[in-house]
């Protein structure tokens, strides 16, 4: 069988890498918009965190014998707890100058914790076995369905969408929303702003470290794996709009299936395809996609 | 970024023949501390890739410091200028100054295009943008066949300056990049203090208002950022042809991350700031660089220190000391 002259195996095969790395970039880009609501910073320790997280799910299994299941509910909160504490002590005091400055430190963050554990483990990878309940897969008659890769993109796709849900649709949201158009104003009415700050961040984070674990089974634990997929995510948050959280998921999603389908048609193109969308969305709308003017 | 907040001092209280007096004086004092150190005992290859990158930094800091734009993505034009530079000096025969000139070439074209789409943003989004075509001009130079992939273009030919200097040496070569270094020095200089440098200074002290007096900020911007990536273009140029060499670090965002520190450390948004934060920076990765991945962290501890208590950089710094623009 082919489409297009392309074996449907192939086709379906990549189609759902691409459906895979789009359930990462929605996860990465979704805690990077979340972030950037409220912050008006760009996270750029973020890869760093996602990494943290495969490491914390790595540690779990080594050190405690904690699996899996454990990992999935450990990791966000230990590296969500540490991206809090780094809110706390340092990005904090640079809120009142230019949200450059805010890049500046997420950057100079990401490079200690990068070069701390590439010191410690080195550039090669680390195995992590997938929990025994995921290994297998499914015959669907016209491709076989690796149930882990159906696992991360449904477990990805029910995250995403409760936390839009979250964010658009409950009473803590709209909290949430107020102070991103008017922190001064949500303050006065007497909620704690500077609290909600620090959650937000966390939880953005958490976000990230949750798309670590996820990616432990799959790619190995090493030191160097946010830095590869983070600024293909920084790309889509420029292509979906910075800061709109349905943006982010919808073209998370969508991009990681374009490049996969690239990879079937024009392979020599799969590596910049999201760059060059990029820069053609900047042409017609400069603001991003789902974005609005700033 | 706001004025305020970087190493620019307002010149408003010091007359204008008096900043350039002390400032020449600075440029009088760098030009022979560069020209004296070969003769105590400093590697001329060290200081030449120090004033390789002290070019790229400053370069990048028009942009930064005058513009107030962060490009996080400076190391498309350092890399793609080595790698037409290297090519042409090594496949197509060319002398190195036509192969210098050929990469700033390359790097300015460069420069027309990402500026074009990217200066439309501006902040964060400037930022994010700039990286992202940089990452773009890495996997291309990843994949393209004349670049050599992981090898990347080697024993580039050094060649006969003007066909007379034979570059083969290493004293020639090193006057050379100084001279070099120099011109693309006084260029900076010159853009910056022009009344196309005010402008500039204007758009990024208060946009609107600039615009309201008849300026097209959008087309200041564009000339002001193909202007840093031509002139990071001559610097990347300069070092192919001076390290033998053009590869894939120099295409990687690293590097862009390693200008800004360059810039910052030494203070943003000063005439001098860059060449001394390209110099430490250098020097630090010539002790740590058997250390591997120190080397890393080392810098990430410098930004987070510079960012949270050390703004204006170390001729910031000195600048406010002193009460005079550097």
């Amino acid at each position: 069988m082919t489409v297009f002259g392309i074996p449907t195996q192939a086709l379906f095969g990549q189609l759902l890498i691409g459906l895979i790395n789009g359930a990462f970039y929605a996860l990465l880009s979704l805690g990077l918009s979340v972030i950037f609501g409220l912050l008006n910073i760009i996270n750029f320790s973020h890869g760093a965190q996602y990494m943290m997280g495969a490491f914390v799910a790595y540690f779990a299994l080594q050190w405690a014998g904690l699996g899996y299941w454990w990992s999935l509910l450990l990791a966000p909160i230990v590296v969500g707890l540490i991206g809090m504490t780094i809110e706390r002590t340092m990005l904090k005091r640079l809120y009142h100058l230019d949200h450059l400055y805010g890049l500046l430190l997420t950057f100079g963050c990401a490079l200690v914790i990068e070069g701390v554990f590439r010191h410690e483990f080195g550039s090669s990878g680390l195995p992590y076995t997938m929990p025994a309940a995921l290994t297998g897969g499914y015959n669907l008659g016209f491709m076989f369905l690796p149930t882990y890769r159906a696992w991360v993109i449904v477990f990805s796709l029910v995250v995403c969408l409760g936390t839009w849900y979250v964010i658009e649709q409950t009473k803590l949201g709209s909290y949430l929303r107020a102070a991103t158009e008017n922190p001064a104003l949500v303050q006065a009415f007497g909620i704690n702003v500077p609290r909600m700050i620090t959650l937000t961040y966390g939880f953005g984070v958490a976000l990230a470290a949750l798309a670590g674990v996820l990616a432990a089974p799959i790619y190995q634990v090493n030191p160097l794996m946010g830095s590869n997929i983070i600024i293909v995510v920084f790309a889509i948050v420029v292509i979906g709009g910075m800061g709109s959280i349905m943006g982010s998921i919808v073209t998370g999603f969508g991009l990681g299936m374009i490049e996969g389908l690239t990879k079937v048609f024009y392979p020599e193109a799969s590596n910049t395809v999201i760059f060059v969308i990029m820069a053609l969305v900047l042409l017609v709308r400069p603001t991003g996609l789902f974005g609005r003017a700033s | 970024m706001a004025g305020a907040a970087t190493g620019y001092v307002a010149t408003a209280e010091v007359p204008a023949a008096q900043v350039l007096r002390h400032q020449a004086i600075g440029f009088v004092v760098m030009a022979g501390f560069f020209a004296a150190a070969p003769f105590f005992g400093v590697y001329p290859v060290f200081l030449m890739k120090a004033l390789c990158f002290a070019l790229f930094a400053c370069a990048f800091n028009l942009l930064i410091g005058y513009v107030g734009l962060l490009s996080f993505g400076h190391a498309a034009f350092l890399g793609s200028s080595g790698y037409a530079a290297a090519h042409a000096a090594k496949i197509w025969g060319f002398a190195p100054e036509a192969a210098i000139l050929f990469g700033t070439m390359v790097a300015c074209a460069l420069g027309i295009v990402i500026g074009a789409l990217a200066i439309r943003s501006r902040g964060i989004y400037f930022a994010n943008i700039t990286l992202a075509f940089a990452q773009m001009v890495y996997f291309f130079s990843v994949q393209a066949k004349f670049t050599g992939g992981e090898d990347g273009i080697q024993s580039v030919p050094r060649g006969t300056l003007f066909g007379v200097l034979d570059l083969r040496q290493t004293m020639p070569m090193y006057w050379v990049v100084l001279a070099i270094f120099l011109l693309g020095f006084v260029v900076l200089y010159r853009v910056i203090h022009s009344p196309f440098g005010q402008v500039l200074k204007a758009i990024r002290e208060n946009e609107p208002r600039a615009m309201s007096l008849g300026y097209a900020p959008e087309h200041y911007k564009l000339i002001a950022f193909v202007l840093s990536a031509t002139l990071s273009g001559l610097a990347g140029g300069t070092k192919a042809i001076v390290f033998q060499l053009a590869s894939l670090t120099d295409v990687y965002w690293t590097t862009s991350g390693e200008v800004v520190l360059m810039a910052l450390l030494g203070g943003i948004g000063t005439v001098f700031g860059p060449v001394v934060g390209a110099l430490v920076i250098i020097t630090l990765e010539h002790f740590l660089a058997q250390l591997g991945a120190w080397l890393t962290i080392v810098q990430g501890i410098i930004f987070v220190i510079c960012v949270l208590t050390f703004r204006r950089g170390i001729v910031g710094e000195l600048a406010r000391i002193i009460r005079k623009p550097l």
